[in-house]
């Protein structure tokens, strides 16, 4: 058994996890239709494949990853491809963005899906695969998988923790599919090949712990259970809690040997490589003021107001939807909206459930904040110099170490949106950057062009001057005939001279006298083999 | 007496020998403050500034001859970094002067365009791909929106078409909320 460490700060919010997590999970029926968004990952947009009108099978590959960091898309079910359009994403700034609009058929019908053996493929194909298959984090960010397995690491961190309030997917997920997880850990050890595997689960969760113990008895995984403290499912607090090791700042676990990944990632990997089937459907709690709260696998790109109703319906006094757990979670009103890979909760809300925030007051500079940070930030000095847009300043102060968890604006007596202050500075430097990066490319272009036309004109010069210079010559030549006129005695000589010329190499010997004997004897010998050849020639064509 | 009066004397000459060959040998090419003015400037080259260039106008801000408040594609934001760095007050964009738009590309109307090629010899960072009676079309991603094509354009086929928001270059706005207030 290995010590424990602690992060710095965190919080105990209500829990509020039983109320879903007693029941089993549950399989989702077809719905009417299915939406799926391009990006449902961080990186480049995946790039469809299908058009309006084309038929897709289930499992069928509907939009491939393009470039290093992005991840395929896969239709969910067999059916019809309605439309590749902008529709409404669950995304904060409520812009749509391109989706692929399926309408099942109702068949289900399944393209070919081989499983396959991941021992004998090579790391590359076996990543390739896997970005293929769709495979992104699970636990809310949505890395791609093969990107972060793409190197070896020392340790291999499993997140169970399931730290926010309300949600329970993984706690399902390794109380039902342990066996499974396990086979997806076998992957991703065969990936990053670790010299341990660590998988933190939160001590709320006993019967997960259990299932997960006993899956991962016989073998060298270690399954430990951690205080329950939220964000300990933060992936730097884990990695510190479970190897007492820190994550630098502006640094990834990588850099430091760890690799950390959801549980609920380790089970779709199991799906795609020992059953071919890619990431196309997830575990999802619904709970909160609803009938019947529950965890559901549903396929991706089912509405929101259908995953409610299949958990009994959302209660009267309804006011709005939280994607996500309600620490970090995407709150919507829209019911529209599709389930994305990153979906592992909906919490539908009430006054009762979520009464409406305190109203702001200023900072008291109390440093609550700052005694709360599990990033060992100051998140009062980070307040100021963003409400100031002092965004350097800001960055100085670690402002991108910040992992948004909201532990500030929880304990914050003042009811101030910390997190939203930090969300805006954030963006605004990163555009910073992006517009600096457009100005140096611009300025490049810029100069390049300037040295191009610089160049042009140096040139047109240098053949300006050096036809001046023939033109000089020609006309001094000129003037100096014009000055001697060619007497009858010189047009003589020069015919003299040219037929002396003429004489002299004509005189010249030829490349065929003055021979040495060897060569004479050389070309004898040619001559006689050109003889012989001449009769066989003729044998070979008797016809003529 | 003397031998102080030789010692500080031979400090001096040493000294100065090694002022004036550092003076030399790091003798520094070129006006840095032009470059620091330069990179804070966004390189549109558009010359709403009233100079041929970023760079042009760059000199002249660190030679003292232009205001700092004459970049409209900088933004506020632009004159508030030229104010930090140059130490001087900050200066809003004047009355009657070019104020700053929302961020635009080019867009060439190929039923239109008779493919003259003035355009390409205005554009300063030659977003434009074209030849002599040759539709042309406008590299967007390459373009600064400066619309330093527009006005060679005989049959006015060019037009500025703003940048739609993406999810990708949507910015989490500055947070407004009432406060409570108690008397």
């Amino acid at each position: 058994m290995s010590t424990l460490h602690r992060f710095h700060g965190g919080i105990h919010p209500a829990e509020h996890k039983q109320e879903s997590s007693e029941r089993p999970i549950a399989r989702a029926p077809l719905p009417q239709q299915l939406v799926l968004p391009l990006l449902q990952h961080i990186g480049a947009r995946a790039k469809a494949v299908v058009q309006a009108g084309d038929r897709v099978l289930k499992g069928e590959l509907i939009a491939y990853a393009e470039g290093t960091v992005s991840a395929a898309l896969h239709a969910p079910t067999s059916g019809t491809v309605l439309a590749v359009e902008p529709r409404a994403v669950p995304h904060p700034s409520g812009l749509p963005d391109v989706c692929i609009v399926i309408e099942p058929d109702g068949a289900d019908q399944w393209d070919e899906h081989p499983s396959f053996d991941f021992c004998p493929l090579s790391k590359a194909e076996l990543l390739a695969r896997l970005r293929d298959g769709g495979i992104v984090g699970l636990g809310g960010a949505t890395f791609p998988t093969h990107v972060k397995m793409a190197t070896l690491v020392q340790t291999l961190v499993l997140n169970g923790a399931e730290c926010e309030p309300w949600i329970t997917t993984d706690d399902r997920l390794m109380r039902e599919r342990a066996a499974e997880i396990v086979e997806g850990i076998a992957v991703l050890r065969h990936l990053v090949s670790p010299s341990k595997i660590v998988v933190g689960i939160e001590d709320n969760k006993p019967l997960a712990i259990a299932a997960m113990r006993q899956a991962c008895a016989g073998t060298d995984i270690e399954v430990i259970a951690i205080p329950t403290l939220y964000p300990s499912g933060g992936e730097r607090q884990l990695i510190k809690i479970l190897t007492g090791k820190e994550v630098p700042s502006g640094r990834r676990p990588l850099d430091i040997g760890v690799a950390c990944t959801n549980v609920a990632t380790a089970y779709a990997v199991h799906r795609v490589v020992n059953h071919g089937e890619p990431l196309m459907a997830r575990v999802v709690t619904v709970t909160g003021n609803v009938a019947a709260p529950q965890n559901i696998e549903v396929p991706l790109g089912m509405s929101i107001a259908e995953v409610v109703r299949l958990a009994g319906g959302a209660l009267p006094g309804t006011t709005g939807y939280i994607l996500g757990g309600p620490m970090m979670g995407l709150h919507v009103t829209d019911t529209s909206l599709p389930l994305v890979k990153s979906t592992n909760c909906i919490i539908v809300k009430s006054d009762r459930l979520f009464p409406p925030a305190a109203p702001t007051l200023p900072c008291i500079r109390c440093t609550r904040c700052a005694q709360v940070c599990p990033a060992e930030l100051q998140p009062q000095d980070l307040y100021w110099f963003a409400k100031g847009r002092e965004l350097d300043k800001a960055e100085s102060y670690h402002l991108f170490d910040c992992i948004e968890c909201g532990a500030c604006s929880y304990v914050c007596p003042s009811s101030i949106p910390l997190v939203q202050y930090y969300r805006y500075a954030k963006s605004e430097v990163q555009a910073q950057h992006r517009e600096r990066a457009a100005a140096d490319h611009a300025r490049e272009r810029h100069e390049a062009r300037l040295s191009r036309i610089e160049r042009d004109k140096r040139e047109k010069a240098e053949k300006l001057a050096e036809k001046e210079r023939a033109a000089a010559l020609a006309r001094q030549q000129a003037e100096a005939a014009a000055v001697s006129p060619p007497s009858a005695d010189d047009a003589q000589a020069l015919i003299q001279a040219a037929l002396q010329r003429v004489r002299a190499q004509a005189a010249a010997p030829k490349n065929t006298d003055n021979l040495t004997p060897e060569q004479r004897a050389q070309i004898a010998e040619a001559e006689a083999r050109r003889a012989q050849a001449q009769p066989v020639a003729h044998v070979a064509t008797p016809k003529d | 007496m003397l031998t102080a009066i030789l010692i500080m004397s031979g400090i001096a000459l040493v000294l100065g020998a090694v002022l004036g060959y550092s003076a030399l040998k790091f003798k520094v090419e070129g006006n840095p403050l032009v470059d620091q003015i330069d990179a804070i400037l966004p390189q549109t080259q558009c010359g709403q500034c009233g100079f041929p260039g970023c760079r042009p106008y760059a000199t002249a801000i660190a030679e003292g001859a232009a205001d700092i408040n004459r970049c409209p594609p900088g933004g506020e934001e632009g004159i508030h970094k030229l104010a930090d760095l140059l130490k001087v007050e900050f200066k809003p964009f004047g009355e009657g002067m070019a104020q700053p738009k929302t961020k635009s590309v080019a867009f060439i109307d190929e039923n239109t365009c008779i493919g003259c090629t003035l355009c390409l010899q205005a554009c300063p960072v030659d977003a434009i791909a074209g030849a002599a009676k040759q539709m042309h079309t406008i590299i967007a991603s390459e373009c600064t929106g400066c619309e330093l094509c527009l006005p060679p354009c005989p049959v006015d086929c060019i037009s500025m078409e703003p940048l739609p928001q993406t999810v990708q270059s949507w910015k989490w706005h500055y947070p407004i909320y009432t406060m409570a207030v108690t008397k």
